[in-house]
């Protein structure tokens, strides 16, 4: 059985369902990431986990125990908040302390594990300061050994880095991973950066309305979105519609605006509407004779590791990452060949949805 | 007024090289405040403080020329230091139970959800709306010899009792007008407080009471501070609350200035009580915070 199990947990405000019947079982030393848009519901299922929220329907289980009900207080979970919600008007040590003291552990004791939690976030020297005096990544670091110190079973972290800076959220991105291996806890983790959730959890839920709509590990997540919605909104994807013409068992050809284009798909059947996703490093520019399709070299940006191209082409444009491996980058205006192999392709039966502005604010 | 604007007048159509001139916006700027606060606070005290090294006499009145008498007669009199110790222990009293009263009343209403918040601010600041004379007399009525108040002590067989011109009726009726000056800044730091924070107490396994005492209280001691020392202040020197509650027996310093000035007419007495209260309060009122802002400066900024 697993240690944390939320079942068909919802919570209602009046009319509205913040949260719709979610379930997830997280395992003991996981670390979980809850993902999605603002207002999907992320924060509040945290919430009822964490007790401060409480749920209309459904039963939280922790290690076997029915804590649905149970007082916030008396959950012993470790929490970062957002705001990291520091102490302002106690030490650094103290606010490390708190936990233990409310836990009624021994003076002795507390002073050796206080100083323990804040070596492992590489803050023993800062131990007499106040919050006020430290930054925003330092202070994150404290809410993060305060949350630690009381041995917690189950670590929750709401959305941790999103008041860092984007160099360090990236440091702390892995420092987070590295402490929470090193000390094993089972962590849930609430973020609406995908980059974040991919590069540090064992599992990535993503919810959408109130309800989870995927929970797989995060390169499969990437690789075989569910829905329209999550290859709109994890990465960048090209998103085009077509027809199918022929589908013979484990292949299908779809039909894009006149060009014939095989993917690999079983069940599909002739007719049918389907929205074809490609992402755009799964693209290669090619000379113009060889490509699937030509195209316009429309526009190109650098981003140092990488060459995005925009393609005028039949099919409107198409976003092509290419790695920057040194070579001369095809030139704007140019024309070129576009080539992809059809197992890259994933298809989502029924139209696209009419939501474009998803996939251009969400280009991480 | 005339006597600062010339002053100012030159700087503005000077000279050309912008790069060295003397900054004038600013003195512009708070050129208002800085008239109005010396024409109507500034002036009148010194005026008052002049006033209170001039000489009297009964027969002749106001004299002139230079005397301590006023001050060393009010510092060597007994009548006059009972007054001045009742006044602050009045103050200091009527400020405790305001924070007592006023602290919770703050956090119960900032934990409100909005439609009844703000009915009970209104309710809360409704009392400012109406004059501090009409509420004294509200009082007296309520506590008077045949006052509701004591039918209601009668009908218990508790028998009459004298409440007006009591301490604690002064006291009462000082914590009533006090009541919003201490919930409002009290309740503006407790907006400011992360919400979150007290929730991460809990998270800790805090009780409620152990997260308001150890995590909210301290976060809001300096709303506590600025409230206490405007409740105090304006206790030490309220005047139609004794005036007309404490009545001729229980009098406090800002009654005894009135005495002076009205009955009296030893206006130069009156104005070194005056100046006294002003000083003592100034001491009180600064002590106070040094001794709780200092303690706190480092850590809340």
């Amino acid at each position: 059985m697993s240690f944390l199990e939320l079942k068909n947990i919802t919570k209602r405000y009046g009319p509205l369902t913040a949260v719709g019947d979610v379930s997830l079982s997280v395992e003991k030393g996981e670390f979980v990431s809850l993902l999605g848009p603002s207002g999907c519901g992320k924060t509040t299922t945290l919430q009822m986990i964490a007790g401060f929220v409480e749920p209309s329907a459904g039963t939280i289980r922790l290690d076997g125990r029915d804590i649905t009900r149970a007082k916030a207080n008396s959950r012993g979970l470790g929490i970062v908040f957002q705001s990291y919600a520091l102490f302002p008007h106690m030490t650094v040590f103290d606010n490390v302390s708190f936990g233990l003291e409310m836990q009624r552990v021994p003076k002795g004791e507390r002073k050796p594990r206080v100083e323990e939690a804040l070596s492992l976030v590489h803050l023993s020297p800062y131990a007499k300061r106040y919050p006020r005096e430290l930054s925003g990544g330092q202070r994150q670091r404290v809410a993060l050994a305060r949350a630690l110190v009381i041995r917690p079973p189950v670590l929750l972290l709401d959305e941790p880095l999103s008041n860092l800076d984007a160099k360090l959220r990236e440091a702390m991105q892995f420092e987070l991973r590295e402490i929470q291996r090193k000390v094993g806890t089972t962590t849930v983790m609430v973020t609406h950066d995908q980059a974040e959730a991919f590069s540090i959890s064992d599992r990535v839920v993503v919810m959408e309305a109130g309800r989870i709509t995927q929970i797989d590990q995060p390169y499969r997540i990437y690789e075989h979105p569910e829905t329209e919605f999550i290859s709109r909104f994890v990465g960048k994807t090209n998103l085009l519609p077509g027809k199918v013409t022929t589908a013979t068992g484990a292949g299908a050809t779809v039909s894009l605006a006149g060009i014939a284009v095989p993917v690999e798909a079983a069940g599909l059947s002739v007719g049918e509407t389907v929205t074809l996703c490609i992402r755009p490093e799964k693209l290669h520019l090619t000379v113009p004779t060889n490509g699937l399709l030509t195209g316009r070299v429309a526009d190109r940006f650098f981003l140092g590791s990488q060459w995005l191209y925009h393609i005028d082409g039949p099919l409107g444009t198409l976003m092509v990452v290419t790695p920057n491996d040194g070579s001369t980058p095809a030139e704007q205006g140019a024309t070129v060949g576009l080539e992809w192999s059809p197992s890259v392709v994933r298809v989502h039966r029924g139209a696209m949805a009419e939501a474009p502005d998803v996939a251009l604010e969400v280009t991480g | 007024m005339s006597a600062t604007v010339p002053e100012a007048a030159p700087a503005a159509s000077g000279d050309e090289t912008p790069e060295r001139r003397f900054p004038t916006a600013p003195l512009f700027l708070s050129a208002p405040a800085v008239l109005l606060f010396a024409a109507l606070v500034l002036i009148p005290l010194f005026l008052t403080a002049l006033l209170s090294f001039n000489q009297f006499d009964y027969a002749t009145g106001r004299t002139g020329g230079f005397t301590l008498e006023h001050y060393l007669s009010v510092l060597t009199d007994e009548y006059y230091l009972e007054i001045f110790l009742r006044t602050f222990r009045i103050s200091a009293l009527a400020t405790v139970i305001c924070v007592v009263i006023g602290v919770p009343e703050a956090y119960i209403l900032s934990r409100m959800s909005n439609p009844w918040r703000s009915i009970f601010l209104l309710v809360i600041l409704a009392p400012l709306l109406v004059s501090v004379v009409v509420r004294a007399f509200g009082w007296s009525m309520l506590l008077g010899p045949e006052g509701p108040v004591n039918a209601a002590l009668m009908a218990f067989g508790i028998g009459r009792m004298r409440l007006l011109y009591t301490e604690g009726t002064v006291i009462v009726a000082l914590v009533h007008v006090m009541l919003p000056f201490m919930v409002i800044p009290v309740w503006t730091s407790l907006q400011k407080l992360d919400p979150a924070v007290e929730q991460a107490a809990l998270s800790f396994g805090a009780s409620r009471g152990t997260a308001i005492v150890r995590v909210v209280a301290p976060q809001i001691l300096p709303g506590i501070l600025s409230g206490s020392l405007i409740v105090f202040g304006l206790s030490a020197s309220a005047f139609a609350i004794p005036g007309l509650l404490g009545g001729r027996r229980l009098k406090m310093v800002a009654t005894v200035v009135y005495d002076q000035y009205l009955s009296d007419l030893n206006w130069p007495m009156g104005a070194a009580v005056a100046a006294l209260l002003l000083i003592a309060n100034l001491i009180v009122m600064l002590t106070y915070h040094r001794l709780v802002e200092g303690h706190y400066r480092r850590r809340l900024g």
